[in-house]
């Protein structure tokens, strides 16, 4: 019974979650707005659905299971870099580079700026890194 | 009392779903639309996983695992598409 | 020898684990297979891997991730409010940057990653030169809080755990 509460409990969070991840998608007015609905609230969403099928399968069915952990871990390693990738898309397509606040440093943002030429001082400090590996 | 959740977050996702597809239409960029695509991936899994346990078998989530990588690629692969013109360099 | 045999030693077992969880059943048979992987992989993209990044601090990196999970529960949380409940014209996002010292690339990687998780932000862009990143707040009255914020949170831990 505990069980069957907790395993529900799981299921309905989740659910609402992902429901406020897509309603979020299209109540937000801004396109970096509506970036932050999906990359949180999905993926705790299908964290959620994720522990309780783990949950099932150990405890109803009785037999366990490691995919689901593989699922999570891969969707909480690929939804920054999504996210990340996504923001970049939109700023290129529609955002002025002096909307963007200054880096504070030399060199300006990635996009709009070429990299500073290569010194050779981080090639040395990896040899000597890879020599005291040994 | 499990078949119960399990409807209910079927319920939620399925309209999450025609919430992204409505962003999927109404753009109005195309970060919008990348985006719209990889939350529809998203819940496309979760729906996945929850017919697994309605179902009560582990059958699923193969699929599940790989619509989550697939997923990732295209998604990938669309917006290195229109931040470089190429996708393999 | 053991090192031209074993270039990165972490991979190896990790491969070997995800392996065992991808079949999903732990036999010998499939111990052995997935070291054999672990071993066999590094071995031949050993070209693409020229340094092996040094991390110490073992019990550090548990802390990080202790912090990290509990951070992005309550992300979810205020973030999920923030949207049911916020109306649209209080909303005030804002752009921020954080200039790091941090230098690994391994670093800025999982810091960038740690950004985007954890509440109300993400992380959008590097400088070219890579050392300050650009973050998109979705609701933010104080943004100098939320860079000190990530800083003290989250790049002072990384900071003892890639030297």
């Amino acid at each position: 019974m505990i069980v069957e509460i907790v395993i529900s409990f799981f299921l309905v969070v989740s659910g609402l979650f992902g429901l406020v991840g897509s309603f979020g998608l299209i109540k937000l007015r801004d396109t970096m707005q509506r970036l932050h609905a999906p990359t949180k609230a999905t993926t705790v969403g299908v964290g959620g659905v994720l522990v309780a099928s783990m949950l099932y399968l150990a405890l109803v069915e009785e037999s366990f299971s490691f995919h689901e952990v593989m699922i999570t871990l891969f969707l909480f390693l690929t939804a920054p870099i999504t996210a990340h990738f996504m923001a970049q898309t939109h700023i290129r397509m529609r955002v002025d580079r002096n909307e963007l606040p200054p880096t504070q440093r030399d060199f300006g943002w990635s996009l709009f700026d070429e990299p500073p030429e290569m010194d050779p001082a981080p090639t040395k400090d990896t040899a000597k890194d890879t020599a005291q590996g040994n | 009392m499990i078949t119960y959740a399990i409807f209910f977050a079927f319920g939620c996702y399925g309209l999450g779903l025609l919430m992204n597809l409505w962003r999927l239409a109404r753009g109005p960029g195309r970060a919008d639309r990348i985006l719209a695509l990889d939350t529809m991936v998203i819940n496309v899994i979760a729906l996945i996983v929850l017919y697994g346990i309605w179902q009560g078998t582990a059958v699923y989530f193969e699929a599940s695992m790989l619509v989550a990588m697939v997923g990732f690629v295209s998604t990938v692969a669309y917006c290195r598409f229109i931040l470089r013109g190429d996708i393999i360099e | 020898m053991l090192r031209r045999l074993f270039p990165h030693p972490l991979l190896s077992i990790l491969l070997a684990l995800i392996w065992l969880a991808l079949v999903n059943t732990v036999t010998v048979g499939q111990v052995v297979l997935g070291g054999v992987l672990g071993i066999v992989v590094p071995l031949i993209t050993a070209a693409y891997w020229p340094g092996r990044p040094r991390m110490r601090a073992p019990l550090m990196i548990v802390e990080y991730i202790v912090v990290v999970v509990w951070d992005i529960i309550v992300a979810n949380i205020q973030v999920a409010l923030i949207i049911v409940f916020k109306r649209q014209k209080d909303l005030k996002s804002e752009w921020v940057t954080v200039p790091l010292e941090l230098r690994s690339p391994e670093a800025i990687t999982v810091l960038a990653g740690t950004i985007t998780m954890t509440p109300g932000t993400v992380s959008a862009m590097l400088s070219s030169c890579g050392t300050s990143i650009l973050v998109h707040c979705l609701h933010t009255d104080d943004p100098v809080a939320v860079r000190n914020d990530i800083k003290t949170r989250y790049e002072r831990r990384l900071k003892e755990i890639f030297p």
